[in-house]
């Protein structure tokens, strides 16, 4: 591990510090955000996660975006992973959504 | 303002949006909005990247923009069309597998990445590869994993398992993570192809992993793939230096890793003992019952107790949404009432094969919300309630997890059936619970069981009803 003064190398890598913050955060952020969740609630959440997860599509249109034209196994693959992606999102949300639906139809009442 | 600019604001944005859309989801009210922020947040993030995203080529050091968009855009195109149609269409019981269903398409997305990006790219620092090979191993097994957990749902899928595949499965991850290691030092190690063993192996350590857990605990399992996308996505943000991928791929790794242990705690099991004490339960010194006798009851004697109790207390389970009897039950409910019949329903938090299923199920079918009560809060009038009819549960109502230490589900906060004066339970078989237990409950003097499929049942039982 060598430390410079604004990327620190890890696994060889050089990563801005930045990066180790944004991690740590995140990670506390997650489980501060989800406690004391009651129970009802738990599937519609995790169907949330799900889709944001889904963020894995815009890695899937880097490489689909960077790929060279006349490499088509990196086409057909990239092309592959961006549907996948897009299904994570899109069926993410909707289902989510579905679900809250009925949770608001019924304190309607 | 630069493109780069423009990208680092859109994507603060979306982080953004995650954040505030997962602690919105966490509450009732706002969970709904909380649901669209995220999804605007996502658009955000998805057209900055296609619009602002740039690049530097490493050979020829020129900046690009990105490309192939005709793939890109009809690729979203694709998958719009057919995740909407696919969500819109599922059925509200089959929710669970719908989530695992997408979660696996997540995970495949991150695997197809790490491969992509291996064999183009070709990267030269051992770190590098690290990451790439771990984004795409965690990424396999979520796949498959998830595929698994979608086809036992589905009831497609048995539980096939033994202790000796227990041990088999912990030690072949190490050999994975060993190989991911060793491929990530030696490139040349099995002449570049580490990649594709590696993708195989894990795709084959997910089916081997989720196999012999138990059908009812996939919302658990789901729940952790769930978590383990989002670390795949993680892996992909620290590849690319991406801010969003980073965060939102962490913050559904910590916060899937929370609800998971969350999850567990409902049902008085911990993790470890989900994943690898799904045999151990079958084997457990579970108090024996044999000896004893259980009391059958028949439809028409059924609608006799009920058409003349004051109080009728309804407690569903699985068996209620397999037979997708929840507009029956709450047609037998009205018919009930119209005797003048007090009727609730006791809704257990893990009663079904999600938490929250039932009350995603009577709210379909038009079940008045004041109607579903807690259960902590309808236990202490259930010894006043003369007759306690359970649709299709089991391991919820279950005293053995009150009065017996030796009892898998020792612990589990359970619905008090056993304290009303009647118990009816309709089942369609004596089969055991998830939990593979027997139930006392069933063997009770109070008790009468009444077989059948919980629909057919239930509609005789409203005809009698309105008969008596």
């Amino acid at each position: 591990m060598t430390i410079l003064s604004n990327t620190i190398t890890i696994f060889g890598i050089d990563t801005p510090w930045d990066v180790i913050y944004v991690i740590i955060i995140a990670a506390f952020l997650g489980v501060e955000v989800i406690s004391n969740v009651p129970a009802i609630l738990h599937t519609p959440l995790m169907s949330g996660a799900n889709a944001i997860h889904g963020v894995v599509i815009v890695g899937s249109i880097i490489v689909m975006g960077h790929a060279d034209p006349g490499n088509t196994l990196a086409l057909v693959l990239g092309f592959l992973a961006v549907i996948l992606g897009t299904l994570n999102v899109v069926g993410g949300f909707v289902v989510t959504n579905r679900m809250l639906e009925m949770f608001r139809k019924k304190e309607k009442k | 303002m630069e493109n780069m600019d423009l990208l680092k604001i859109s994507y603060l944005l979306g982080s953004l949006s995650f954040i505030v859309g997962l602690k919105m989801l966490s509450s009732p009210d706002s969970a709904r909005k909380g649901n669209l922020y995220a999804a605007v947040g996502m658009l955000i993030a998805i057209l900055a990247t296609i619009f602002f995203h740039e690049h530097t080529n490493a050979e020829t050091g020129e900046v690009e923009r990105i490309g192939n968009l005709g793939y890109i855009i009809g690729g979203i195109a694709i998958g719009t069309i057919v995740g909407y149609l696919a969500a819109m269409k599922v059925k509200m019981t089959a929710m669970p597998q719908m989530v695992s269903l997408f979660n696996g398409m997540g995970g495949a997305c991150a695997a197809l990445i790490g491969i992509v990006e291996m064999s183009t790219h070709h990267p030269e620092f051992w770190g590098e590869r690290l990451i790439i090979f771990l984004g795409l191993m965690i990424g396999s097994v979520s796949f498959s994993g998830s595929m698994i957990a979608y086809g036992k749902l589905e009831g497609k899928i048995r539980d096939i398992g033994s202790k000796v595949q227990q041990v088999f499965n912990n030690t072949f991850v190490f050999a994975i993570l060993a190989l991911v290691i060793y491929a990530s030092i030696q490139p040349d190690v099995l002449s570049g192809n580490a990649i594709w063993v590696i993708f195989g192996c894990s795709l084959l350590y997910g089916i081997l992993f989720v196999m012999p857990i138990g059908g009812a605990d996939m919302p658990v399992v789901i729940s952790l793939l769930n978590s383990f996308t989002g670390v795949a996505a993680a892996f992909g943000g620290f590849l690319y230096d991406n801010q969003v991928m980073l965060t939102g791929g962490i913050l559904v790794g910590s916060a899937g890793t929370i609800l998971t242990i969350l999850m567990c705690k409902a049902m008085n099991r911990s993790l470890w003992n989900v994943i690898i004490g799904a045999f151990s339960a079958s084997g457990g010194p579970a108090k024996s019952t044999e000896g004893l006798s259980i009391r059958e009851i028949n439809v028409t004697d059924s609608a006799i107790l009920c058409s003349y109790a004051q109080r009728v207390v309804i407690v569903p389970g699985y068996g209620l949404a397999v037979a997708q009897a929840q507009h029956v039950c709450h047609e037998f409910e009205k018919v009930l009432e119209d005797k003048g019949v007090e009727v609730e329903f006791a809704i257990h938090p893990v009663a079904g094969r999600m938490p929250g299923h039932m009350n995603v199920l009577l709210a379909e079918a038009d079940v008045p919300y004041p109607k579903l009560k807690e259960m902590d809060d309808i236990n202490p009038s259930l010894p006043n309630t003369d007759v306690v009819i359970v649709i299709g549960a089991n391991d919820v109502v279950n005293p053995a997890a009150e009065t017996d230490p030796s009892s898998p589900i020792y612990g589990m906060p359970i619905i008090k059936a056993n304290t009303a004066k009647n118990i009816i339970v309709m089942k369609r078989s004596m089969a055991k619970g998830y939990a593979g237990i027997e139930n006392e409950l069933f063997y009770d003097d109070k008790t009468r069981m009444l077989f059948g499929d919980a629909k057919a049942t239930l509609e005789k039982l409203i005809a009698e009803v309105k008969s008596v």
